[in-house]
């Protein structure tokens, strides 16, 4: 009898110890079987509720949760911005307390503020699922992407992971460095000093030059030049940025040859990566879509009483 | 191999002589109803199912094809305490529609687990019939099933366990009745003997997982007696309390 | 109660004369009347208060009452009888309400709310700019005839040199002090927490200790050229200590406080507390390193005066996501014991250098009257029981507002009584006065 799964939220990597990550990828490549069948639908999570609570805009990782919960038979209900009462003015407590009076088992939510999650797992009695906060943490981004290292290279531990681009504003970088760290792979992380926050050494070595990043690497991260976010003058221009980082066929000649480029999207083609790369046979985005299903199904489970925890 | 916690061997049900015995008349009785084994889809529940059905396979005439369940995600007791892993995977490797599909499991008991499989199945397709083969029906169903083929059929008391036991998992080979009640420290005392008796003999084992309903013991009033062979079929004695 | 009250057996710690002995202390019309062992009480009501430390009243330099303006966080009557239940005798009021005290009317409104409703003394500061806007002087002359002691754009950093210059040699003449808040905001914009690692890991933005320093030294620097007087508010930097300690050396006119919340939280608490933002303050809670140099520039005395920036806010205010929620904590009514247990038990400070940091040091900086025990000065005394132990619980404070990430912690060393003009406002025996 295996040792019940010990969290009732999931608000980052960095509470999960090594086995429980690996409990997750474990869980999640059995779900990826779930998802080849030809019903793909099992009753497991019958009668249960979750709450989809997306406060920025998200195709990818909220159709991903959508299709997990389907697939696991969950009651499921998505809330956007754009149609709640958040666009009124309401406060995060008003929401959740609204939300707690539907008595939902499990919120997912995703949030522009950092700590938002961990403010919802305050006052609200459901499980809390980070879909993404603020430039904090995005878990299931890491571990679909560790799933598809995983796939890919039949193991994590001793990969050079090179995580290249907008550091300061990924909440992917910070949940990428800390889960290949905890399962023993050799993240490192490459961007230009403006992209690098104060104390970033704390999560892996550090490098701004793409060259010395990518040498010998077994998998290339490559972030989104979040454009958006960049309200403070960052860079000078997106093709600067471009010629000093952008991923082109030549730098990924410095890898090696079977490597894996990963990308959380959306991406700009162009800016952080060259649409040669993109397209490319060492992109593995429709792996990672698959696998993104499925370690959102496995978060599903085990934070709802497949883990044997408090359900 | 130990029995879990809170439980102690009370009876060898069979032996690794019996065991083979019983799968090989399992197997005759399978061909005697569908003499072309080779269109058969035999499907392990997992755990100590999957190692059953392969060794079912192996003494039919015409190998069928083999498959796995693992019926976790069709469990309907998701939220009891015990986590449910998640780690060993469905496999069934032909298209189910239209064959003979022969479920196999080690213990036939609430039928909970049967019902699990039988959904999970019909998800895959829509098979021309499914059957059930047990190496022990141990009784107390809560649903309306039966097995089509048995090896051997036991009464137990509810808070009883009955564990198989495969060389390939465990180590050995037999079939146990466990009952609730601290592991035999002790040898125990009979009557005003002077001398005291030899301790059973305990293998040392893994406990069998997910099969049994773990249960709080309740607080042992007897003394594990020395194991023995079960003398005949249904003919176990059942405990007297 | 009579106007004679004789405060009998206390130890008499007065930093302003050097007395630190066991005395009794006369108290008549509202004035300190005489001090000395076994005086008699000659109809007086005496008050037994052997084992206690009698201090002069303490003074709070920095306070937010939000009166007029914000009333639901805290009022001019709740601020300062959360300021008597602390220990404290006299708050000067910072003027970033609504409106702004940018002028004598705002300046004459608060004067008369005080005398209505205050519990302790009240000096408005006003504010250096019209609106706190950091463009036009404001008339610093009305204000102080009404009442003002200094002036200061709390909360809103002066961004121009040249105002800034402009207010220190104006207020020069006037025998002002200006107040700063410094901090450069093209560096802190938008930032909620110190930079540093835990701000990384927590994936805040992160305001450097340079926005603070930076604009230090420029006070320093232009205090020097134009002869003013600049204080400091709530250092919190070590190159901001070291700032006002080179200044302090070249004879410049610079003072500095520091707050509780600085001297000893750091930047981690945001991380072990997971977000809570009681822990959201502005400046930040710094890094170790920073603190300790806070905590060494009090014990040098490169800092003056420990003062609170007590900032109240409602729990609406307080009860968002991180980065939403209000800047500042209250802290009136935990500076003290906070103060007692972990800098004085704690061995970094003498219970006499803090009762001068918080009593006859913050009159200096500022001019105020008090600060002493002095026969013949204001009867504004602070009783300290060095042996009550209890727990901070925000409940039960005085002020609207409950921001602290101080609940819970139990802590030795409480103000017993507090007296102004000879008046129990505060009594620990009696906690309803």
């Amino acid at each position: 009898m295996s040792a019940p799964f010990p969290h009732r939220h999931l608000l980052g990597i960095e509470p999960l110890a090594a086995e429980h990550i690996v409990a997750l990828l474990d869980t999640a490549e059995t779900m990826r079987e779930v998802l080849g069948r030809p019903i793909k639908k099992v009753p497991t999570l019958r009668g249960r509720s979750v709450v989809n609570l997306f406060y920025e805009a998200s195709t990818r990782t909220r159709s991903s949760f959508e299709m997990a919960e389907r697939v696991l038979s969950a009651d499921s209900l998505s809330i956007a911005t754009a149609t709640s009462s958040v666009q009124k003015g309401e406060t995060l407590l008003d929401t959740a307390k609204n939300l707690e009076a539907m008595n939902p088992d499990m919120i997912i939510m995703r949030h522009g503020s950092s700590g938002a999650p961990h403010f919802l797992a305050r006052h609200c009695k459901a499980s809390i699922v980070n879909a993404g906060d603020g430039a904090h943490e995005h878990p299931t981004q890491a571990l679909l992407d560790a799933l598809t290292l995983r796939q890919k290279k039949g193991r994590i531990e001793g990969l050079k992971v090179a995580i290249v681009g907008d550091v300061v504003h990924s909440r992917v970088a910070r949940s990428n460095a800390l889960l290949l760290t905890k399962l023993g792979a050799r993240p490192i992380l490459c961007g230009p000093p403006p992209l690098l926050p104060i104390g970033v050494e704390q999560y892996a070595p550090v490098t701004t030059r793409i060259d010395e990043a990518i040498e010998g690497a077994d998998a290339i991260m490559m972030l989104r030049l979040q454009r958006e976010r960049m309200s403070g003058a960052f860079l000078p221009s997106t093709r600067e940025y471009h010629t000093l980082y952008g991923l082109t066929v030549e730098r990924v000649k410095k890898a090696k040859p079977d490597v894996i480029i990963l990308h959380p999207g959306p991406m700009n083609r162009g800016v952080e990566i060259a649409s040669e790369v993109a397209d490319g046979p060492y992109s593995v985005i429709l792996d990672q879509v698959t696998n993104g299903v499925a370690v959102r199904m496995a978060v599903l489970y085990l934070l709802l009483g497949g883990g044997g925890g408090e359900a | 191999m130990t029995p879990p916690r809170g439980f102690r061997e009370r009876l060898c049900l069979m032996d690794a002589a019996r065991l083979d015995r019983t799968l090989s008349r399992m197997a005759a009785e399978i061909c005697e109803r569908h003499p072309d084994t080779a269109r058969l889809l035999l499907v392990g529940v997992h755990t100590r199912g999957v190692p059953l059905a392969e060794r079912l396979a192996a003494r039919l005439p015409a190998r069928p094809v083999v498959g796995s369940l693992d019926i976790t995600l069709y469990r309907d007791d998701l939220t009891t305490i015990a986590p449910h892993p998640l780690t060993r995977g469905t496999a069934i490797p032909v298209a189910i529609d239209g064959r003979v599909v022969i479920v196999v499991d080690d213990v036939l008991f609430t039928g909970r687990t049967v019902r699990a499989a039988l959904d999970e199945l019909v998800d895959f397709g829509r098979p021309a019939r499914i059957e059930l083969a047990v190496l022990c029906d141990r009784g107390h169903r809560e649903l309306p099933i039966r097995a089509d083929y048995v090896g051997e059929t036991v009464t137990t008391a509810r808070e009883e366990i009955v564990e198989v036991r495969l060389s390939a998992q465990d180590g050995e080979e037999s079939v146990w009745l466990l009952e609730p009640g601290p592991a035999p420290v002790a040898p125990p005392q009979p009557a005003p003997a002077p001398e005291l008796p030899k301790a059973p003999q305990l293998v040392v084992h893994r406990p069998a997982a997910g099969k049994a309903p773990v249960k709080k013991a309740p607080a042992a009033k007897k003394a594990a007696r020395p194991a023995r062979p079960a003398a005949r079929k249904k003919t176990a004695p059942r405990r007297k309390r | 109660m009579s106007d004679r009250l004789l405060l009998r057996g206390g130890r008499v710690i007065d930093p302003a004369r050097g007395v630190d002995a066991v005395q009794d202390v006369l108290i008549e019309a509202g004035k300190v009347a005489e001090l000395g062992p076994k005086l008699q009480p000659r109809g007086a009501a005496v008050r037994d208060v052997a084992g206690c430390v009698v201090a002069p009243g303490f003074i709070d330099i920095h306070v937010h009452l939000r009166e007029p303006g914000r009333e639901d966080k805290e009022t001019i009557a709740t601020g300062t009888r959360a300021a008597a239940r602390g220990g404290f005798t006299a708050v000067c009021a910072m003027p970033n309400t609504t409106p702004v005290n940018d002028s004598a009317a705002v300046t004459r409104f608060v004067m008369d709310r005080a005398r209505e409703a205050a519990s302790v003394r009240v000096y408005p500061i006003g504010a250096i700019t019209k609106g706190s806007l950091g463009e036009e002087l404001a008339e610093y002359a009305d204000m102080q005839k009404e009442g003002a002691v200094a002036v200061s754009d709390d909360g809103r950093p002066v961004g121009s040199a040249l105002v800034f210059r402009r207010a220190l040699e104006y207020a020069k003449g006037l025998g002002l002090v200006v107040i700063d808040h410094c901090e450069d905001p093209t560096l802190s914009h938008g930032c909620c927490m110190n930079e540093g690692p835990v701000a990384t890991r927590l994936g805040l933005r992160g305001a450097p200790a340079v926005s603070e320093s930076v604009i230090v030294e420029r006070d320093i620097a232009l205090a020097e050229l134009t002869g003013g007087r600049v204080h400091i508010a709530h250092l919190s930097t070590a190159a901001a200590v070291d700032a006002v300690r080179r200044g302090k050396a070249r004879g410049v006119k610079v003072t500095a406080e520091a707050t509780p919340h600085h001297l000893l939280l750091i930047d981690e608490l945001v991380r072990e507390r997971e977000y809570d933002t009681a822990t959201k303050m502005n400046p930040p809670l710094r890094n170790e390193r920073d603190r300790l140099a806070v905590l060494a520039g009090l014990k040098d005395g490169t800092i003056d005066c420990i003062a609170t920036d007590h900032a109240p806010h409602t729990v609406d205010d307080k009860r968002v996501e991180y980065d939403q929620a209000a800047f500042g904590i209250v802290g009136l009514e935990t500076a003290v014991p906070l103060a007692l247990d972990r800098l004085v038990r704690a061995g970094h400070l003498t219970l006499v250098q803090l009762v001068e940091r918080m009593s006859s040091a913050p009159a200096r900086v500022l001019g105020l009257p008090g600060g002493t025990l002095a026969p013949g000065a204001p009867a504004d005394v602070t009783v300290l029981d060095l042996a009550r132990r209890a727990r901070v619980e925000p409940e039960t404070f005085a002020s609207k507002s409950r921001n602290t990430p101080f609940g819970g912690l139990e802590l030795t060393g409480w103000p017993r009584l507090t007296l102004v003009g000879g008046r129990v406002v505060f009594d620990a025996a009696e906690p309803a006065v």
